[in-house]
């Protein structure tokens, strides 16, 4: 019985899915928009060409070194505000005006500073996951346990050690849940980036797909493959929250 | 009371925190003298909310008092000290970390050696033997206070804090822990200040028994319990102690009446 919805409901409901979507294709009579045989063609086409490997190790590329980053600056920044009230107060009110502006808006301002390479995407990758990593670790320090500083305190740890000791592992299970959120954010923003900012990418391969020659197939194609490494990104990241030492920020389940 | 010689020195202690409107002033604790002597064994009650748990936060360093003069081994309380540890009632226990280094959080600088025998030392003390490399997140409401008690007497802690720490337990277990809680007091003659809202666990623990009143808190009175350990709960000298604290407290023995306090 768990098997069954376990495994056998999600298949069902993607069987159900590919033939309504078969029978709509076919029912329409569009000659563009491609039935899911014609897309599964489309990435054997772009397999053999050697494309589909490439353009997923650019996109990853810029996804690692962009997410990277923002890890990087992210924990760190968000552990400094949550716990050091005047650059709080100094930082967060530019942070909140920053932060809602979609990273899309920002794309002619990276290609007049970085123009059309690698490092426009980056940046944009960067800036799209480096608010929710600092924000959440900033709650995460913010909304720590008084109980957990009372009693470090009362063992005398203060400075660097209560950072490292306590504060850290206090805000780690709420930090990991922000860097969730960033990746799945910044895995949607490199394919916008690539549309415009380069010629390479999932991104590129589904705007170049569409330019040249109206290539619906190889359109879907692309979503198709975002949507699969989007997955495994998520599961990958969330292998993350099964370490003993932040299992307990997770509630029973 | 020889107050110079007691180890927790409260003379006319004040704690006042600012009201809704300006200016105004709350008392929360008024004139509040305490004297604990080393080794002793003192439970502080008195009514929910009435500010013993404030009072011992002074002690604990955690709070500053308003007023008056709170000195602990002769010194002026400044903040926590590693030789006095505060048990928490909502439970201190860090969940990242295993109940072995749990309990050996407070003794980072010493050797590996001597931390090892001391962890397993206190353990087993505290009956936890078996779940070293349990997390908190794992174990029962119980085992972690004794995760938490365990640690403070692992870092050698002379004087322990507790502050209603078998509060949020169930019935059999709060009476499982205060038999322990005394088996481990006798075995490390440590002191130990203990705040509670039930009279009942405080006549089991208690040398001496502090009743404080309604807000503003002050003493009220203090209660003495020569009873021999482990305590006979049906004995007359156990059944006097404690309906003479309900007494104080203004309450009918039987749960009838309410009556002021003073």
């Amino acid at each position: 019985m768990k098997r069954f919805s376990s495994v056998l409901l999600p298949l069902a409901t993607a069987v159900i899915f590919l033939i309504v979507w078969h029978s709509l294709v076919r029912l329409s009579g569009s000659d563009l928009f491609p039935t899911p045989m014609e897309v599964v063609k489309g990435i054997q086409e772009l397999f053999e060409k050697g494309l589909l490997l490439k353009y997923i190790v650019a996109s990853l590329f810029r996804v690692s070194w962009g997410f990277g980053l923002a890890v990087v600056v992210g924990v760190p920044l968000g552990l400094i505000l949550g716990w050091f009230k005047p650059a709080f107060q100094a930082l967060n009110p530019m942070i909140q005006i920053l932060r809602p502006i979609s990273p899309i808006a920002w794309i002619p301002v990276a290609i007049l500073w970085f123009g059309i390479d690698d490092t426009a995407p980056i940046f944009l990758i960067f800036l799209a996951s480096v608010f929710p990593i600092t924000v959440s670790s900033m709650a995460a320090v913010q909304n720590m346990q008084l109980v957990y500083l009372r009693a470090a305190q009362n063992f005398g740890i203060k400075g660097p050690q209560l950072f490292r000791r306590v504060i850290l592992p206090a805000a780690l299970p709420q930090i990991i849940t922000g860097i969730r959120i960033a990746l799945g954010i910044a895995w949607l923003v490199v394919v916008a980036a690539e549309m415009i900012a380069v010629n390479s990418g999932l991104g590129y391969l589904i705007i170049d797909a569409r330019n040249a020659g109206k290539r619906y197939d190889l359109v879907v194609a692309g979503m198709v493959m975002i949507g699969l490494i989007g997955l495994v990104l998520d599961l990958l990241i969330r292998q993350l929250e099964k370490f003993d030492e932040v299992k307990w920020g997770y509630g029973q389940r | 009371m020889d107050n110079d010689k007691s180890l927790i020195h409260v003379r006319d202690c004040w704690k006042s925190f600012p009201g809704k409107k300006a200016g105004e002033q709350v008392h929360v604790l008024e004139r509040v003298n305490l004297d604990v002597q080393a080794g002793e064994f003192v439970c502080v009650v008195g009514p929910s909310g009435c500010g013993k748990s404030t009072l011992l936060n002074i002690i604990g360093g955690f709070f500053k008092e308003s007023q008056g003069d709170v000195k602990v081994a002769g010194e002026p309380v400044n903040g926590p000290d590693p030789r006095r540890i505060f048990v928490f009632q909502e439970n201190g226990v860090f969940p990242w970390l295993t109940v072995e280094e749990n309990i050996g959080f407070g003794l980072m600088s010493r050797p590996a050696k001597e931390r090892e025998e001391r962890v397993t030392h206190y353990i087993g003390m505290v009956g936890l033997t078996g779940f070293e490399k349990s997390y908190p997140r794992e174990l029962s409401g119980g085992m972690r206070q004794r995760v938490e008690i365990a640690r403070a007497l692992a870092a050698n802690a002379e004087v322990l804090y507790m502050d209603e720490p078998f509060g949020a337990l169930d019935f059999i277990t709060r009476l499982k822990m205060r038999a322990d809680l005394i088996r481990i007091w006798q075995a490390e003659k440590k002191t130990i200040l203990f705040v509670t809202h039930d009279i009942e666990e405080a006549v089991q623990l208690a040398d001496r028994v502090v009743v404080m009143s309604k807000r503003p808190a002050t003493v009220a009175e203090e209660v003495r319990v020569d009873l021999p350990r482990p305590r006979d709960l049906d004995s007359p000298g156990y059944l006097a102690a404690r309906d003479r604290i309900f007494a104080i407290m203004g309450m009918d023995v039987h749960g009838a009446g309410m009556g002021e306090l003073k």
